[in-house]
């Protein structure tokens, strides 16, 4: 009883310190600029909504976030996409070139952003997806897809191959199979390879940023404009920064049952 | 399981390995291309051979920051490993208030790399940082813009804010996975805290721990966006990383033919240290 005392007590205190950096910047998102600057307040003490008033009637600001969404949303669905089969290939099947193509999949995983940061520039420059979202999507996909192969194969591994075998004899076709009985059974590996997916993309910003311009500038690069001339507007960039948090708390909601799952990747 | 040979499933893989293709094979041998060329402009470019690698290998400014970043990858994974392996220990393992645990601590994880280092570029500030002004009250002189250790204590404990709820979560899920039994028949044998982590518990955290290092090595020796926004690399270039000395060197000064030079070992680099990790952690496997 001693010991689950201790461990309630130890977990808590971390829990606390992982949220105060958070609970800074709530405050300091509900506060005017002058209270920022004057003195060390723990509450707003004059409440104010005006830093996220700022953000929902500038077009400006608030088209980073619906950015963001959009070349998130694409590249989760891409990855989805073409990971599935995949992943499905790689855990039933043996072929030719199998295991050499499997790493050679997860060290793109490996690869730094920024060695790719010129090539993607250019590669998208001539093709003319330069700052559209389907440009970052598909850049994002250098990393995701491995994981979500990855991922996804760890899940399929652990249906029993009976099932494909039994479908066949009942006459199902490979697609339909597939569609009908296999999807609906790894749904959760799905949601999670989704989630991970999801992750990676919302919190890159160094491919993002240069991959686009105007038309699909994501949150992240918009946020550097709080600094003007009369210095770095606090209040709104704080605000900012606490709305990019909302899409990841939502996700993590959806998955909440899965998490524990979830981080063991499928594998253990 | 076994698998069936089929090199018809191929054409499952094939759309992975094109977009792969599309998205890693040609603008890695646009670097590759880059890199043995010295180019002054459009259609004047010469074949330089290993010019650019053999200077790139003698340039001082990048042997400090790649010296910089084995230090760093090193400090995270002592710190946060065991760290993250203490707080799966201690995680509540059943009920509501293990779900909402595990929903705070997938919160970092999930916050934009440039905000990480807004949130503490703030948090971290004497005049208007709780963290930094906490200190000063305390009597440490602290300031993570001028001050070299601070700025490195900042960025470590940024990114053991950031990450360490990864290795929480990943362990904390490869302990669910041990039996019931297993404690049971710990509990009979009357066997110490300490042994049941070390032979119960350790060893079946392996394969989530080789996720583990493997995942925060990889990506601490990739930083750029936090350190960045948080202290710019400075003060001077004491926290400019690998990744951030890349950019400046590609994108500022548009150096392309050292930058690519540098791209393909930076990259070489990490593929050798993480096969060295995974061969060396599935190597002592095999000997038990």
């Amino acid at each position: 009883m001693n010991m689950n005392k201790r461990k309630g007590f130890g977990i808590t205190a971390y829990i606390i310190l992982l949220m105060l950096p958070i609970y800074w910047l709530l405050n300091m998102s509900f506060k005017t600029n002058q209270e920022i600057l004057g003195q060390l307040t723990f509450f707003p003490q004059n409440f104010t909504l005006a830093n996220y008033a700022t953000i929902f009637t500038d077009p400006s600001w608030y088209s980073g976030y619906i950015n963001s969404m959009i070349y998130v949303s694409i590249n989760v669905v891409i990855t989805l996409l073409v990971a599935l089969p995949a992943a499905y290939a790689f855990s039933r099947y043996k072929f030719v070139g199998d295991k050499h193509l499997f790493f050679w999949l997860l060290s793109n995983r490996m690869a730094p952003p920024a060695v790719f940061l010129l090539p993607f520039f250019q590669l998208y420059s001539s093709i003319g997806l330069f700052d559209t979202h389907i440009a970052v999507a598909l850049a994002h996909c250098l990393f995701n897809v491995p994981l979500a192969v990855w991922i996804l194969e760890g899940f399929i591994s652990g249906v029993p191959k009976e099932y494909d075998e039994m479908a066949y004899i009942d006459g199902y076709s490979f697609p339909k199979f597939f569609v009908k009985i296999f999807i609906p059974m790894i749904r959760s590996g799905i949601g999670v390879a989704a989630f991970f997916a999801f992750m990676f993309s919302w919190v890159e910003l160094l491919l993002a940023r240069t991959l686009t311009s105007v038309d699909a500038q994501p949150i992240g690069a918009i946020m550097t404009r709080t600094m003007g001339a009369s210095g770095i507007d606090w209040g709104v960039l704080a605000a900012a920064g606490v709305l990019t948090i909302l899409p990841g708390l939502l996700v993590v909601w959806f998955v909440r049952n899965h998490i524990a799952t979830g981080f063991a990747l499928g594998r253990v | 399981m076994n698998k069936v040979p089929n090199n018809k499933a191929w054409w499952l893989v094939l759309p992975v390995f094109i977009l792969v293709a599309f998205s890693a094979l040609i603008p890695l041998m646009t670097v590759v291309n880059y890199s043995v060329q010295d180019i002054f402009g459009p259609g004047q470019a010469y074949f330089v051979g290993t010019e650019w690698f053999e200077e790139v290998l003698g340039n001082e400014r990048l042997q400090a920051s790649l010296g910089r970043q084995f230090l760093f990858s090193a400090a995270v994974l002592f710190i946060q490993i065991p760290l993250g392996i203490g707080i799966a220990l201690m995680m509540p393992t059943t009920g509501k208030r293990a779900s909402l645990c595990l929903i705070l601590l997938a919160i970092p994880l999930l916050i934009p790399w440039n905000v990480v280092g807004t949130i503490w570029q703030i948090f971290g500030r004497g005049d208007i940082g709780l963290f930094g002004w906490g200190l000063n009250q305390l009597g440490v002189d602290y300031n993570y813009t001028a001050n070299t250790g601070d700025a490195w204590a900042t960025v470590l404990l940024m990114d053991v804010w950031h990450w360490t709820p990864l290795v929480a979560l990943l362990c904390y899920s490869g302990l669910r996975a041990i039996p019931e039994a297993f404690y049971q028949a710990a509990e009979i044998d009357r066997a110490s805290r300490w042994a049941i982590f070390r032979y119960i518990q350790l060893p079946r955290l392996k394969s989530v721990l080789v996720i583990a290092v493997l995942l925060r090595f990889m990506d601490s020796f990739m930083i750029y966006t936090e350190p960045f926004v948080l202290t710019g690399g400075g003060p001077g270039s004491s926290t400019t990383f690998l990744s951030q000395t890349l950019t400046t060197m590609a994108i500022g000064q548009f150096d392309i033919g050292r930058a690519a030079a540098f791209s393909l070992i930076y990259f070489l680099i990490v593929l050798l240290v993480s096969w060295l990790f995974f061969t060396a952690i599935t190597h002592l496997d095999k000997q038990k």
